[in-house]
């Protein structure tokens, strides 16, 4: 077993220790339902996965594709609708929720519909919300897992597709999300933030082994906060790597990508 | 086939009596409604006449899929499709819309994914609710609707799939909307056509989320008797509320049950007789998507299919292949390896 690791390894590692046993997480495919896996496997086994298509608690085989398909109700304990997965964010029932990679600015708002100056004729146009705005919107916590370079780390998002702080400061509340949910960490592979506890900046938790505030610096267009504590990340242990490895995503589409 | 519903409402002018004088108070007052267009109107009273109106008799919807598209799905009209991108997904149905060349449709984009890559490739839309689309999740992003949807042909409006499906839900509820605590604060509202309220109990901001009556519901389920009486495995998504909510119901199912068969266990009848229009017997009706509990979705083809899509000419021949020159759907299949294929799928579902 290699105990070195790739960035990809390292960030779901970090995030699987985000799902503190008991909680439940609504999650995308790709990282964020890895990291779920690994959390369940390693120290948080009544952890309760759920899927916007409406599965409830699957003990899954694999990895799933597509967040309908049949791994995310195989041996669940509930399979739904839509509405029932979103209705239950909304009434303050889910604990996290688990986005994937996209255009981030300073307040954790995030891009995922288009680059352009023409909403009717974008330049790129990508999915849209999906469910992210919805989740992001209602869960307490949203988790973000996205490599970090100046283009995702943008000063200003194209289009502000699933809120973060909005603007900053007490913006969130006053569009009339509800009160004390939004961005918790964003996890990247230089590091992991939070958010300022009253400005609701991006700020520096822990930095990863080897790598420097430099890193930090460089890789994101605006400026992130460096408070003078901050940690340096646990590096995945053995036992995480292995399960990582041989159980959550034996074929490596995941963590391939982190070679 | 555009709303008559115009969205610069005097009415709510009126609502707001001061006149807007300074840029701020302009912006702050946008901000409060969504720029986008409504593309269905949110008329519950209207639909409630239709429904009265629309005969309830328990006769047998059995219909072919050229039939029923023919009867039921015209140019120009609004359709919902259920199913959840690449998963119970009626293809079957989706095929012959492109054969029969239908045109000028809207569309829910309710997580588009292959239905969004089928309907983008016979170009039959030319407005759609966006909340999930030309992505097809883990598998990556279609060249091809991402060519229409960045084209100006097609008229957008965002949304999120929870407001989409709650758009449904409002219509098969038979009210005009449902308030909810999302899209709040982004872009995604401004460019939705949802407006913002002020709840009239606890005051708080909410995004009312105009009902959502398509013309036509295409739905593929795993059982149905002859009436249109349907069965469900797995997850629902939001077919049971956009049958409700839709004028016409064209079902395919991948078994033809009998009514004796749905008595047993009623509470497992997800969308009653009712609602359905067409039923139509089509195996495999849902390839090269997966069927939950009988077959799993096609990747490798759905692999093929992005992969012809960077070539507009390429894309062609395949769409020639697998679309334009196929007598019918399981000419298509039997195209992409037929019966052993759908062994595998059927193997693959069930993990062996």
């Amino acid at each position: 077993m290699k105990t070195s690791y790739n960035a990809m390894e390292l960030m779901i590692t970090i995030a699987s220790r985000n799902l503190e046993d008991g909680a439940m997480v609504v999650v995308g495919t790709g990282v964020p339902c890895a990291a779920a896996m690994l959390a369940q496997l390693t120290k948080s086994p009544n952890l309760t996965i759920m899927f916007e298509a409406g599965g409830i608690a699957p003990l899954l085989p694999t990895m799933p594709i597509s967040v309908g398909d049949s791994r995310t109700t195989h041996k669940g304990l509930k399979a739904t609708s839509m509405a029932e997965i979103m209705e239950l964010c909304q009434a303050g029932v889910v604990d996290y929720c688990f986005l994937g990679g996209a255009q981030i600015d300073k307040y954790g708002n995030l891009n995922s519909t288009m680059i352009g100056e023409d909403y009717q004729k974008p330049t790129t146009r990508f999915p849209g919300s999906g469910g992210a705005n919805d989740l992001a919107s209602l869960c307490w916590r949203t988790l973000v897992v996205t490599p970090q370079n100046k283009k995702r780390f943008a000063n200003k998002v194209d289009f502000i597709t699933t809120p973060g702080f909005i603007k900053g400061g007490t913006s969130r509340v006053e569009a009339g999300l509800p009160k004390d949910t939004g961005p918790y960490k964003v996890i990247t592979d230089i590091g992991v933030y939070g958010y300022h506890p009253k400005t609701k900046e991006m700020m520096l938790l822990s930095l990863h082994p080897g790598k420097t505030l430099e890193d930090v610096k460089e890789n994101a267009e605006f400026e992130i906060l460096i408070p003078d504590n901050f940690e340096t990340t646990v590096e995945p242990t053995a036992d995480e790597l292995k399960i990582l490895r041989e159980k959550v995503d034996p074929s490596g589409v995941i963590i391939g990508r982190g070679e | 086939m555009v709303s008559k519903h115009t969205l610069d409402t005097s009415e709510h002018k009126h609502e707001n009596q001061k006149p807007l004088t300074n840029y701020k108070e302009m912006e702050n007052y946008k901000s409060n409604k969504g720029i986008g267009d409504l593309f269905t109107p949110p008329n519950a009273d209207e639909m409630r006449a239709f429904f009265r109106a629309k005969n309830k008799q328990m006769k047998s919807k059995l219909s072919t899929i050229p039939e029923a598209i023919e009867a039921h799905l015209h140019d120009g009209d609004y359709i919902a499709i259920g199913g959840f991108g690449g998963v119970r997904i009626p293809t079957a149905l989706i095929h012959q819309i492109i054969k029969s060349n239908k045109k000028n449709l809207g569309f829910a984009g309710h997580v588009s994914t292959h239905d969004c890559q089928l309907l983008s490739a016979g170009k039959c839309f030319d407005r759609c609710d966006a909340a999930y689309i030309v992505g097809l999740e883990a598998r990556g992003l279609s060249k091809n609707a991402r060519r229409m949807f960045e084209s100006g042909k097609v008229k957008v409006t965002e949304w999120s799939n929870g407001a989409l499906s709650w758009r449904f839900k409002a219509a098969a509820m038979g009210l005009p909307y449902l308030p909810s605590r999302v899209m709040l604060g982004t872009d995604t509202f401004k460019h939705s056509a949802a407006i913002e309220i002020e709840c009239p109990f606890t005051n708080q901001k909410l995004a009312a989320l105009p009902a959502l009556y398509p013309d036509v519901a295409l739905l593929h389920v795993h059982r149905a008797d002859i009436y249109g009486n349907c069965q469900i495995d797995g997850i629902l998504v939001a077919d049971d509320d956009i049958a409700k909510a839709s004028k016409r119901v064209i079902v395919t199912t991948e078994k033809i049950i009998s009514n004796e068969e749905i008595r047993r266990e009623p509470g497992k009848t997800v969308i009653p007789y009712w609602c359905v229009d067409a039923v139509i017997e089509m195996p495999y009706g849902s390839y090269p998507g997966n069927m939950p509990g009988e077959y799993f979705s096609d990747e490798e083809h759905l692999k093929e299919w992005l992969r012809v899509e960077k070539d507009i000419d390429e894309l062609e021949k395949f769409l020639y292949k697998n679309i334009y020159s196929c007598t019918d759907f399981y000419e298509y299949i039997e195209k992409n390896g037929g019966m052993n294929k759908i062994k595998e799928l059927i193997q693959a579902e069930h993990l062996y």
